[in-house]
């Protein structure tokens, strides 16, 4: 069964952002999403721990222990990036500034809940950083991540069992099988990786899908 | 003359007392004051209340202070890292107590503390976990949680310079939890890597201003 790589996964989301918008990329897969934006294209990367403008990783050598990003990784500012401090930086989530962010995640409802701070594993030491913010503080919410777990359960489910990060919060989610929208209706396929069929994918998703639009842009 | 700058770092941490509520700025190593922390865990105050967004990293800094079990209760919104050891290792012994708050809140609960206001509604968390047993509120159309200022005895920050005035300016993505540490802290000591004269600061430039800042020390002679 045909599937997108990481990679392709990066660059289908990296499509969807639109010149000028202001941007949070998540740790892990959404973080590659960076590398797939045209260096033509005028994206405002935001990092909450005090960024806007962030440019890439430094040259080797280059790094600086005061530059990082969420994820404590060594990045470069833009010329015209700005720094700041956590309130005001969790206030451009919050306050709906930000467009989009994209995040990774366990789990995603039918409903657009998302789970992705904790398994809820009773040895589990909880940590939760800017999950919560995150989920709830931009326009648009696209989740990130393979359809399914490594023994096949699917991530796409009618409700969370993992514990909540924030209810009715994700817009679109990006997978390995598939782009669905989260809409009033329900999830609405936006788009299949090649090969695949609406029966298939139905069946590798434990939430009730609807077929794309025939008109759908 | 009001020079609020210290001779060492040992004399600006002197009165901290045990049981003291603690900020300490930083964002995993960016920002943290380790010159400080370093102090006051030679000077042997205990069971102490921090408020950090993590949990130490490795073996030095708040890692070490943790270590030497001078923590009682930590408030953080990121405890668990790959080399967050020390604290793992008492939180499963059950030897330190954790608050676990989302970051935004965490820095809003610290900015109210600053600012003067008795708590907010805010819409991160609300039925989640870390939301339960706390009030709600549906505010046109949304669903909002109550959240309580954070405030503390001392807030250790580190900035880029400062002035005897308590004036300073941070370095890139150090600035993190600094400004707001020092508006929630009665007693606000700022570690910064220079001193410099009054006027030096560009006035349009300052980011915190001195009115938030009691003691100012060099975090190295």
């Amino acid at each position: 069964m045909s599937r997108y790589t990481r990679d392709q996964m990066a660059e289908r989301v990296a499509q969807d952002i639109p010149e000028g918008a202001y941007v949070n990329l998540g740790i892990g897969l959404p973080t590659k999403v960076a590398n797939y934006l045209p260096a033509e294209r005028e994206v405002f990367l935001h990092s909450e721990n005090g960024l806007l403008g962030m440019g890439p990783s430094p040259a080797p050598g280059e790094e600086d222990e005061d530059l990082i990003n969420a994820g404590k990784q060594p990045v470069t500012l833009l010329t015209g990036g700005a720094y700041f401090h956590h309130a005001d930086s969790f206030a451009m989530m919050r306050g709906g500034h930000l467009d989009i962010c994209v995040l990774g995640a366990f789990q995603v409802s039918g409903g657009g809940d998302l789970a992705n701070w904790h398994t809820g594993a009773p040895d589990a030491i909880p940590a939760v950083g800017g999950a919560m913010d995150l989920a709830l503080g931009a326009k648009q919410v696209f989740v990130m991540m393979e359809h399914q777990t490594k023994t096949g359960e699917s991530k796409v489910v009618a409700q969370c069992t993992y514990p909540l990060t924030g209810i009715a919060c994700v817009s679109r989610i990006y997978t390995d099988m598939a782009v669905l929208d989260v809409t009033p209706q329900g999830l609405r396929v936006r788009e299949m990786a090649p090969g695949l069929t609406f029966n298939d994918l139905q069946a590798a998703t434990a939430a009730t899908l609807l077929p794309a639009e025939p008109n759908q842009e | 003359m009001i020079d609020k700058t210290f001779a060492t770092l040992e004399s600006a941490v002197a009165d901290i007392h045990d049981g003291a509520t603690v900020m300490i700025g930083g964002f995993g190593n960016a920002g943290m004051p380790s010159a400080l922390i370093d102090a006051l865990l030679a000077q042997g105050a205990r069971d102490l209340t921090v408020v950090n967004n993590n949990a130490g990293n490795g073996e030095t800094g708040l890692a070490a202070l943790i270590k030497a079990k001078r923590v009682r209760k930590i408030i953080c919104s990121f405890p668990r890292q790959a080399d967050s050891h020390h604290f793992d290792a008492l939180y499963r012994a059950g030897e330190i107590e954790l608050e676990l708050t989302p970051q935004g809140n965490l820095a809003e609960r610290i900015r109210a503390a600053g600012a003067g206001i008795g708590g907010f509604f805010t819409p991160t968390g609300y039925g989640t976990q870390l939301a339960e047993g706390k009030e709600t509120r549906l505010i046109d159309g949304r669903h909002y949680v109550f959240e309580t200022p954070i405030r503390a005895d001392f807030a250790l920050i580190k900035a880029l310079r400062g002035d005897r005035w308590g004036n300073l300016v941070y370095r890139k993505t150090a600035r993190n939890f600094g400004p707001i540490m020092a508006m929630a802290a009665k007693t606000t000591i700022a570690q910064v890597v220079d001193v410099v004269a009054l006027g030096e600061l560009d006035p349009e430039a300052i980011v915190t201003p001195g009115i938030f800042v009691q003691r100012v020390v060099k975090e190295a002679a």
